[in-house]
């Protein structure tokens, strides 16, 4: 199961680490940050409760970029 | 700008000032001491507070702590040292974040300029209610709905125009500027726009499903599939960093406790002011910005010229390609059959064209069609009577009272009629009046404007070998060939045995050789997957060679697929230019930064002008009018 969210982030390197850290996340398959449409593709596991990965997801993810923004 | 970078313009421009008059003012001790810390807070509190917000959550290695270590080690060197110049740790800041700044500005910028030339998204649909025009959103519109399109709007869903005349720009879809004249019963696609006259729609499809949307779809997604280099980058720069803080600490510790040993002066300060320089160099911003936005840019670049590359890695492999495989029907031949002679007529070429066209008039077929197309002329049905259909072999009738046959030989030869036998490639249709041959229209598939052009064109970029593949006859298949300038030949293929054609001639290449498979995506699906890289040609209408190919070439030229070839060289060699660029200065940079030759200013250099001339090369890779 893949969903698209919109995401805010400055720069590259920061999108690089938000990556990183969205694939580490429990009940994330794979994860794909698309910076210059300023995009995330989320491929969640099976089973996996979506509401609550995501925010996991922009937890991990704001350790890593204070600034950055996930549109759920 | 957003608000945010107008705040950070402010901070910057005050922290400017600040620097500049106290550098007329002659305050000393703590006062200074405040003052200046006051500008460097002002430009760079946001810069400590994530580099300890890093600290905390594990993530170390950053730029932001790059910077912190650096200017706060430079204010640390200044208290030691007595000397009160705080100015370079300033500076350091100040200058990063002008860069930072505009890193932002010019990425969101260039962002918009190409996401805008991509945009051929419709905003609304209009439906007429009760004799007005209603505006609604393209996805509440159903499948068999109405809709209206007045001139100067994009047409919203693709559809069928039940009432209408217009022309059509469709260059946001296809590249080509020349319009496009269209008419009730004609299909219309989705994305293009409608120049003159009020077009009345049936929608065929819903929004999702329409062109326009698969086509956003595809472009908002190229470039999620992420190429080798761009892997390596982000790769690179996860051990870059952490790489370099440790050299810097190394660079601040062995020499001087070398030097103590030897029983010199251990010179602690000029090491540590090195080693913090070389933290100011080892940004690694120039390189992760400016690789995937040269990506982007190429993709949009390549996008508006009419060609859609799904992805950053087939630009990349498309770079490589050397062996172009073709598909006959539909790539280098137009796909459609036209009457190209008529031989050996007893009667007017003109009269053998008419009687044919009217015998052949109830019937659908490909052939008949070309036929009423040769004649040019509206078919008069009550001029024919007893059709009489021999299926396999042709048509009989009655036209102005002649009977009149047409068919193959077989029919002739059923009738009693000895036909004279062609030796020209093609369809031959026999053609016989009243019982007496009259002579025979050679129907065939005709070769595309540019198709030789574009096998020229792909010697002249230096691919090594062109091949043709075709299920068709091998008299004909040659005769194409042989005309479009094509290296190699196969005909009377079946789907099967071009995947078996195309997996021998990938087994037969060079591993840096890459093979590229142009079809028209309609019974080519599994060739297009097989291929290092498949090209769908003119594949607007078929949507199984979206989604089976790698590049979609959006109008039916083949020169066009030079003109990728050369996009994806350009955006490569970019790519490489700033690979190169950007490791390069920063390795000399580093290198007189250790041995002391490079101070903090030509370190601000070495990152943020790198940064700023990568990001402005990258976007060159937009521009591809010209390729």
């Amino acid at each position: 199961m893949k969903k698209t969210y919109g995401i805010e982030v400055d720069c590259a390197n920061c999108a690089d680490k938000m990556e990183l850290a969205a694939s580490k996340t429990e009940g994330v398959k794979a994860c794909t940050v698309n910076f210059m449409m300023q995009k995330m593709i989320i491929e969640f596991q099976e089973g996996a409760d979506r509401d609550s990965v995501m925010d996991n997801v922009r937890k991990n993810c704001r350790k890593v970029e204070k600034d950055c923004e996930i549109f759920i | 700008m957003n608000r945010k970078q107008r705040i950070m313009l402010m901070r910057i421009a005050l922290s400017a000032i600040m620097v500049a008059s106290l550098s007329f003012i002659p305050v000393s001790g703590v006062l200074r001491f405040i003052l200046y810390m006051a500008a460097y807070l002002i430009v760079g509190y946001d810069i400590l507070l994530k580099a300890i917000r890093g600290i905390i959550n594990g993530q170390v290695f950053d730029e932001c702590f790059l910077m912190a270590i650096a200017t706060v080690g430079a204010v640390a060197l200044a208290l030691y040292e007595r000397s009160g110049d705080y100015t370079e740790a300033v500076a350091v800041m100040l200058f990063y974040q002008v860069g930072e700044l505009f890193q932002s500005y010019a990425v969101g910028k260039s962002r918009k300029n190409i996401t805008e030339l991509m945009d051929i998204r419709p905003d609304y649909a209009n439906i007429e209610k009760d004799g007005k025009l209603e505006r609604v959103d393209p996805d509440d519109v159903e499948k068999g709905s109405v809709i209206i399109v007045q001139p100067g709007e994009k047409v919203p869903i693709d559809g069928i125009v039940i009432e209408g005349e217009s022309s059509l720009n469709t260059s946001a879809l296809t590249g080509e500027s020349l319009p496009r004249d269209i008419h009730a019963g004609d299909g219309i696609i989705s994305g293009s726009i409608n120049l003159s006259g009020v077009l009345r729609i049936r929608t065929e499809k819903e929004f999702g499903e329409s062109t326009v949307s698969k086509i956003l779809d595809l472009v908002e997604n190229a470039s999620s599939r992420k190429s080798r280099s761009e892997d390596f980058i982000s790769k690179f720069a996860r051990v870059y960093t952490p790489a370099v803080c440790l050299s810097a600490l190394v660079l601040a510790v062995l020499p001087p406790l070398f030097l103590m040993l030897t029983g010199n002066a251990p010179i602690w300060e000029t090491w540590i002011y090195r080693a913090l320089t070389f933290l100011v160099i080892s940004c690694p911003c120039a390189l992760v910005i400016s690789i995937p936005l040269s990506f982007f840019a190429g993709i949009g670049g390549a996008s508006n010229a009419g060609i859609l590359i799904k992805g950053s890695n087939y630009l990349e492999t498309l770079s490589k390609t050397k062996i172009v495989v073709f598909d006959k029907t539909g790539t280098l031949t137009e796909g459609v059959f036209e009457v190209i002679g008529i031989h050996h007529g007893t009667i007017d070429d003109e009269k053998i064209i008419e009687y044919a066209a009217l015998a052949e008039s109830a019937s659908s077929h490909p052939i008949s069609k070309s036929l009423q197309k040769a004649y040019g002329m509206e078919i008069d049905r009550s001029r024919v009577t007893g059709i009489e259909e021999i299926s396999g072999n042709g048509i009989k009738a009655v036209v102005d009272g002649h009977d009149v046959a047409c068919g193959n030989d077989k029919l002739m030869r059923s009738l009693g009629i000895e036909p004279v036998m062609c030796h020209s490639t093609g369809t031959i249709i026999h053609v016989a009046i009243d019982g007496r041959y009259s002579g025979h229209i050679v129907i065939s598939d005709v070769i595309k404007k540019h198709s030789e052009e574009a096998i020229r064109a792909l010697k002249d970029i230096g691919i090594r070998k062109t091949v043709m593949l075709t299920g068709d006859a091998r008299k004909a298949a040659e005769s194409v060939a042989e005309k479009v300038g094509a290296d190699e030949v196969y005909s009377e293929l079946l789907p099967s045995d071009k995947v078996e054609k195309v997996e021998e001639l990938i087994a037969g290449k060079g591993s840096d050789e890459k093979l590229a498979f142009v079809g028209d995506g309609i019974n080519d699906a599994p060739v297009l997957g097989r291929a290092d890289i498949g090209i769908a040609m003119g594949a607007m209408g078929s949507d199984a060679a979206i989604e089976a190919a790698d590049v979609v070439l959006m109008d039916d030229d083949p020169l066009k697929i030079a003109k990728a070839i050369r996009i994806s060289r350009k955006c490569l060699r970019i790519v490489y230019e700033n690979i190169v660029f950007a490791i390069g200065i920063k390795l000399i940079c580093l290198i007189l930064g250790a041995v002391g030759i490079a101070d903090m200013w030509l370190a601000i250099f070495a990152d943020v002008g790198v940064m700023i001339i990568a990001v402005l090369n990258a976007i060159r890779a937009l521009n591809v009018k010209k390729l």
